[in-house]
């Protein structure tokens, strides 16, 4: 299995670069990842990350887009409940990228 | 929108020991992308897969029962369970985790997703389903 190193530790991830166990997260694995593939991370990438986490700490399941979007909207306000901000930050897809950044699955029924 | 069907899951086995309750908790979140009118069904030893409180530290498998308060956000508000099943293993409604959905048409209502049905109501919804996928 492939491995990221994070503070000098090295961390099994998928053929996808999904962390393999989730509970391996530190938030330098998002910056890890993310610097591999030259995006920087803003407070407003974070929010979403965090969010993720809270979703998945609550339902066991990353959100599919459609019902991220829906719960982003109510939560931080509708000018980001919307898939056009949302992929603004997450141009690789708001469900896939930012959910390998935050440390969870690829979301369900995503391909 | 053209080409919706009534898709009913029927969840007959209990949450653990086999991987139907979770597959078909996927199929249905994985399916809820398309747009159609889906329901679910708890028969049998499928209620326990609703019970609240449910803890699987001790078999080591991931505790999914808190994934079925989700349904809601996928649209998915019509849960049936068979009343019959329920009261043959000495469960009520209270026993069950309490699912709500928002009714985006109703000021955001929260509803109630679980419906107690007997079992020839059930066969009746079964009945008018298009298609019938039984886990």
């Amino acid at each position: 299995m492939a491995t990221i190193e994070v503070n000098g530790k090295q961390l099994e991830v998928d053929e996808e670069g999904y962390l393999a166990d989730l509970n391996d997260w530190v938030p330098e694995v998002a910056e890890v990842m993310s610097k591999a593939e030259d995006a920087e991370l803003t407070d407003a990438h974070w929010e979403v990350i965090n969010f993720l986490r809270e979703y998945y700490e609550e339902y066991q399941i990353a959100p599919a887009v459609r019902v991220l979007t829906k719960a982003i909207g109510k939560k931080l306000g509708k000018d980001k409940g919307n898939s056009k901000y949302l992929y603004e930050l997450f141009p690789y897809g708001p469900g896939k990228q930012a959910c390998k950044y935050a440390g969870l699955p690829k979301p369900t029924g995503c391909v | 929108m053209a080409d919706v069907k009534k898709f009913l899951y029927v969840n007959r086995k209990a949450p653990y020991g086999t991987i139907y309750a979770w597959e078909s908790l996927e199929v249905v979140l994985i399916g809820a992308a398309f747009d159609q009118d889906v329901a679910l069904a708890f028969i049998d030893d499928g209620v326990y897969q609703l019970v609240k409180g449910q803890d699987t530290k001790e078999i080591g498998m991931k505790n999914f029962s808190p994934t079925y308060s989700a349904l809601g956000d996928y649209d998915i508000n019509k849960i049936y369970v068979e009343k019959e099943s329920l009261e043959a293993r000495g469960l009520t409604i209270d026993d069950l985790q309490h699912l709500v959905w928002e009714d985006e048409d109703d000021d955001w209502a929260e509803k109630d997703s679980i419906k107690i049905v007997t079992a020839s109501e059930m066969a009746e919804i079964m009945d008018q389903s298009e298609v019938v996928l039984s886990f």
